[in-house]
């Protein structure tokens, strides 16, 4: 995986560059019942003008993966160790003051609920021009302009007359357009969208989607999409990351990870949603519930849940590994071939005959 | 279709609101709703948030009064019923709450959750001991153990929670039970664990979801029938493949267009993106709800609201649109599926 993005063409690399890098994240929460690690050993990549999308259910650690990335974990939260390179910089190893400089430039992003995420008691226009008053310098007069070139930006009607207007005066889709405008107000190179959409309505939702992709195409950002929801990722991401419990269980092109999974639990994931069954047939579901954070066994973390159980998997915890690409492959493509399948289970290749 | 046990005809509900932007203080959350509900039966009932979903819940739990209309359950109208006739009817329709966190004490154990329905109902299980046997019962039914009962809801998962809430609302052996977004709240793994559950339910005791949730996925694989509803009115219904395939009115197809799909083969579909949001209920447009977002829309759309019409009745079946200019087929759409909000 970490040398695929090296080997590509010349001609590729737009499409191809790699934006950011995580290797090895490791984040810790300190509880009064000692300290859990929340994050375990994440690997990923995002390239420019694509979309990863970091898969799982509450409390695999996706959110808490994209607050390590942004730099703002709450305090009880220690980064355990990994690198985070963006563009080159390792972002672990700076300073929170250092930090403060990539943030807006560099990377933004847009979180889950966009009233709380809002000040209630400044003027969208405010919030908007801040970046450009901290960052570049401007005046407050000029900030406003630009404030308004952003809201045209993200579709907000009559922004001449709305940059004065509260949070509160916009619909739940305007306030996440507004705090997508924020993210992207000094063109950062990544985005990291925290559940953007998971607040707001269907037709809503389609509509934000639909903004991300436009602006995400415009300014080549690498898009880290933190979601729970198949059907998103199988419509938005490129690549994706499944997590579970901490650990990133698989990883790969989102058209090769959905049509044949190699871990045990993205497959029974994907045969959890009701598509393609009866009306009423019985549906597969994964037994039982992720492990408590406190109470992760030794071995694979899925070992409590799978159906496919070695003695092995409660020894040995499996790596994040290469697996071999399917059948299904599709290699007719202009594109060189994307970086490899990985995934964390002792019987990936068995789960393929299965 | 099942014989119609609960028959429901032009209800309204309108709310008093102490102010609004335009002035206006009388808010329509139901404006003319007809639905039938058969005997064993799952009806559908999808729509965005504010659309009045929740309204028509509660007043069916009789926690609202309608101003106008009717509620038929097996010939009698619940809202004249008083004392020990009122008393049996609540037993008969039943709910399960979206969020499994806040809708179990936390002081209670989950035996005492379950068994609480029986202290207004003391008829139904006088004796202690039948109703130990009864809670015991009713957590084995719903997948937990007889020995949970002692447990409290934070011992739980939001999966077990659930159940526990299931539990509750099976309790009282009810005819009808309304599902406000029961899966909503859950993991995608735990989610499948709980539709096969109330499959199950449904199967065994024969009785009557009303199944609220936005998420078009989980309705089509459990309702026979689905209704949507946009600003406090019913704009189609009809049996659930016949409305997903064929969706007639443009309301619909553009939220079955909307929502996302796992669907890997690559295929890019014409997606209906709407313009706009959803209107405010307190002014909705004049004539038909839907004209300000709709891709459709003529002079007439403004003027005068649309009846519902047949749009098709090959199987027999109702199949109900409120539109003056039903789709044909979901093909015919495409010319204007690019319409960017």
């Amino acid at each position: 995986m970490k040398t695929a993005a090296q080997t590509v063409l010349p001609g590729k690399t737009r499409a191809q560059d790699v934006v950011l890098s995580v290797r090895d994240l490791a984040v810790d929460i300190r509880t009064y019942r000692g300290t859990v690690r929340a994050v375990n050993g994440v690997d990923f990549e995002a390239r420019a003008g694509e979309t990863l999308a970091l898969l799982g259910e509450s409390g695999c650690g996706k959110s808490m993966t994209a607050k390590a990335l942004a730099g703002i974990m709450d305090p009880v939260c220690d980064l355990a160790g990994g690198e985070i390179v963006l563009n080159g910089t390792d972002l672990a190893a700076l300073t929170p003051k250092e930090r403060l400089k990539f943030a807006g430039p560099e990377l933004g992003i847009v979180f889950q609920d966009a009233l709380t995420a809002l000040n209630p008691v400044y003027t969208v226009g405010t919030q908007l021009g801040e970046a450009f008053r901290i960052h570049q310098g401007l005046s407050a007069r000029e900030a406003k302009v630009q404030a308004i070139e952003l809201m045209k930006r993200v579709g907000i009607p009559e922004p001449e007359s709305r940059v004065n207007s509260y949070p509160h005066q916009f619909s739940g889709g305007m306030r996440q357009r507004i705090l997508i405008a924020m993210a992207v107000a000094l063109n950062p190179r990544l985005l990291i969208a925290d559940e953007p959409t998971t607040a707001l309505d269907v037709t809503v939702q389609a509509q934000i989607m639909q903004l991300l992709r436009k602006l995400r195409e415009e300014g080549q950002m690498a898009v880290v999409l933190i979601t729970h929801d198949l059907a998103v990722v199988a419509e938005e991401a490129d690549s994706v990351a499944v997590m579970y419990a901490g650990n990133v269980v698989e990883s790969g092109p989102v058209s090769q990870v959905f049509s044949d999974p190699r871990h045990p639990y993205t497959k029974g994931l994907l045969e959890s949603v009701p598509v393609h069954v009866e009306r009423g047939a019985h549906l597969k579901s994964i037994a039982g519930s992720p492990p408590e954070l406190h109470d992760i066994p030794s071995g694979c973390v899925y070992q409590s849940r799978c159906p496919l159980v070695q003695e092995i998997c409660r020894a040995e915890r499996p790596r994040l590994l290469p697996v071999n690409g399917s059948a299904t492959n599709n290699h007719s493509e202009t594109l060189p071939p994307r970086p490899g399948r990985a995934a964390a289970c002792h019987f990936s290749e068995e789960l393929n005959n299965a | 279709m099942p014989e119609p046990l609960l028959q429901i005809d032009g209800l309204c509900k309108t709310f008093h609101v102490a102010k609004s932007a335009s002035g206006n203080t009388r808010l329509k959350a139901l404006d003319g709703i007809s639905l039938t509900v058969g005997r064993g039966e799952t009806l559908g009932l999808v729509g965005e948030s504010g659309c009045g979903k929740s309204t028509l819940a509660r007043t069916l739990m009789m926690l609202e009064t309608p101003d106008e209309g009717t509620v038929t359950f097996e010939g009698t109208n619940p809202f004249g019923l008083r004392g020990k006739e009122l008393l049996s009817w609540r037993r008969r329709v039943q709910m399960v709450f979206q969020d499994p966190f806040a809708s179990l004490n936390a002081r209670m154990s989950a035996g005492d959750i379950v068994s609480e329905p029986w202290a207004t109902h003391r008829s139904l299980y006088p004796s202690p001991r039948e109703r130990q046997a009864r809670v015991g019962e009713l957590l084995q039914m719903v997948g937990l153990r007889p020995s949970d009962a002692r447990k409290s809801p934070q011992e739980f998962s939001g999966g077990q929670r659930q159940r526990i809430g299931i539990a509750r609302a099976l309790a009282l052996n009810p005819d009808v039970i309304i599902l406000d977004e029961p899966v909503s709240a859950l993991d995608l793994s735990v989610q499948a664990q709980v539709l096969n559950l109330l499959n199950d339910i449904q199967q065994d005791l024969g009785v009557s979801y009303i199944f609220i949730s936005h998420d078009l996925t989980v309705v089509r694989h459990v309702a026979d029938r689905v209704a949507v509803m946009y600003l406090g009115r019913i704009i189609e219904t009809g049996n659930t493949e016949e409305v997903f395939d064929h969706p007639r009115h443009p309301y619909t197809a553009a939220l079955m267009s909307a929502s996302p799909k796992l669907d890997v083969t690559g295929a890019t579909r014409d997606r209906i993106v709407l313009k706009g949001e959803l209107p405010s209920p307190l002014d909705p447009p004049s004539g038909c709800r839907f004209r300000t977002r709709c891709w459709k829309a003529q002079d007439i759309c403004a003027d005068a609201a649309p009846e519902p019409r047949v749009t098709a009745a090959d199987d027999g079946a109702l199949h109900l649109a409120e539109c003056h200019f039903p789709l044909e087929t979901i093909k015919g759409l495409t010319p204007a599926t690019t319409t960017a909000g």
